[in-house]
């Protein structure tokens, strides 16, 4: 029997409400399939299935709202017993109807610990601040101790309220969830920040040549280049290709880039293009195309929200030069670029008109220091130096 | 091909393609001698969409060195006009 939980569509996420249900009971699902349509705070998700089985209850029901980690849902993993010892609930309980009462906060969590309260003394402080009561907790830290994070996500439940979210609750709330995920990132990852300035004049004549070959539906734009100039320079310097997590940094085999991308009706999202450094341009091309549009109809998919390794900001459509981004925890790097302006350069010995692109890297220094991150972009100088082979 | 759309039809296409593009923009106040790009606020991307919308449309090619020319209404009616002659 495998559980289906309310996922972390991101660091910030603490809850999700359920829209509806893609299965019934007793239906068919295979891993990587859509098994529910979760709302949260950035945008309708569809929540993809971890299991392949058959369904065999729904535990949450439309409309509920949970914090991540509730049991959604109950699947029969293909190839297990089919007369379940494992799970004695599932075979006394009928297949419906599903349990009257919407789980609660209180319900996903632990029961509480008894004896001393473990907090760490920035938490307490923090609890004090927002008047939140920490012995009402389930700390996730070590041996239960109440952190930060906990003190976080309790401000954001104590101030959500479950109901449908409309269009300017979402703006709201989106706002609420970047604030509590950039504060985060800011108070807990010791940033170093660099930059350099590249030459694009290679790649924009290389790009501009290969579009004149392309039919309109198949051109590529110049921000493809840089997103697989980036997962290429990552297998250079992989670790800050990674995850932070309980106390240290995890690599990620796998090249998930987050590409910022900005809402038409405010915020943004970072949803992730998944092995980008495997995919060519042409499918990186129809992959961002394909995001973008989704993102900004609110259909993203959970893994896409979820699996980002490294994220990448781009802000040269707004006609800036130079961003240094803040880092989305748990990820530990984030690349930026700027608009490409006409700049004068020197080359050999000449000062000639080129286009130049500001690059910057914001990085965990718990994680890498700034030689590696400076090795890392002028790896990225070099790819867009020979586009041809990027 | 079928007969020649008006200058009327072809405009209300060219506004119906962007809304669809920038859903909560109002096309009817659009200041046709001004780029899409400042008064919609599209992106790139949302630009290539809008040429692409405009090649399927019409049965246009739209080379990369023409797209300065479709970034005002006006100059959207202009070379659709002329394409179509």
């Amino acid at each position: 029997m495998a559980e289906f939980l309310m996922p972390t569509l991101g660091a910030d996420m603490t809850d999700g409400t359920l829209v509806q249900w893609k299965k019934k009971e007793g239906d068919r699902i295979a891993k990587g399939e859509t098994i529910a349509e979760v709302d949260t705070e950035k945008a309708a998700i569809d929540v993809e299935s971890h299991t392949t089985g058959i369904i065999e209850r729904l535990i949450t029901r439309p409309g509920d709202k949970v914090p991540v980690g509730t049991v959604m849902a109950i699947i029969r993993e293909e190839g297990g017993p089919t007369t379940s010892v494992a799970s004695p609930r599932a075979v006394a309980t009928p297949p419906s109807p599903p349990p009257p009462s919407p789980r609660t906060e209180r319900a996903a969590v632990a029961p509480s610990q008894v004896g001393r309260l473990r907090i760490s003394p920035a938490a307490k402080k923090l609890a004090a601040e927002r008047g939140i009561e920490a012995s009402t907790l389930q700390g996730t830290g070590p041996e239960g101790a109440i952190t930060l994070d906990d003190i976080d996500r309790a401000t954001t439940a104590t101030t959500d309220i479950a109901k449908p979210v409309g269009t300017a609750d979402r703006q709201a709330r989106m706002r609420q969830t970047i604030a509590a995920a950039m504060a985060r990132s800011k108070r807990e990852i010791p940033h170093y920040y660099l930059s350099t300035t590249i030459d694009m004049g290679r790649a924009i004549t290389w790009l501009k040549d290969s579009n004149e070959q392309r039919p309109v539906t198949e051109r590529l734009l110049y921000g493809v280049l840089l997103i697989k100039a980036v997962a290429l320079a990552l297998r250079r310097v992989p670790e800050l290709n990674a995850l932070w997590k309980d106390g240290e940094a995890h690599r990620s085999e796998r090249i998930h880039i987050g590409t910022a991308i900005s809402l038409r009706q405010g915020g943004l999202v970072a949803p992730a293009l998944h092995d980008a450094d495997r995919l060519s341009l042409s499918e990186l091309m129809q992959n961002f195309q394909d995001l973008v549009k989704r993102a900004r109809a609110g259909s993203l998919r959970s893994s896409e929200l979820s699996d980002p390794t490294i994220t990448v900001t781009s802000l040269g459509e707004q006609g800036v030069e130079t961003v240094f981004g803040v880092i989305y925890p748990p990820q530990v790097a984030l690349v930026g670029f700027g608009k490409v302006v006409e700049r004068p350069w020197v080359a050999d010995g000449l000062v000639v008109p080129r286009p130049v692109l500001m690059a910057s890297l914001s990085a965990d220094h718990r994680v890498t220091d700034g030689h590696r991150g400076g090795l890392f972009l002028a790896e990225i100088d070099r790819l867009l130096q020979e586009p041809q082979s990027l | 091909m079928n007969t020649p759309l008006s200058k009327d039809d072809t405009r209300r296409q060219v506004l119906r393609i962007l809304g669809e593009i920038a859903p909560e923009a109002d096309t009817t106040s659009l200041r046709p001698d001004v780029s899409f790009r400042d008064q919609l606020d599209l992106d790139s991307m949302d630009f290539l969409n809008f040429v692409v919308a405009l090649h399927k449309e019409f049965h246009i090619e739209i080379p990369e060195a023409d797209y300065p020319k479709y970034m005002t209404l006006n100059g959207c009616l202009t070379q659709l006009s002329a394409a179509r002659s």
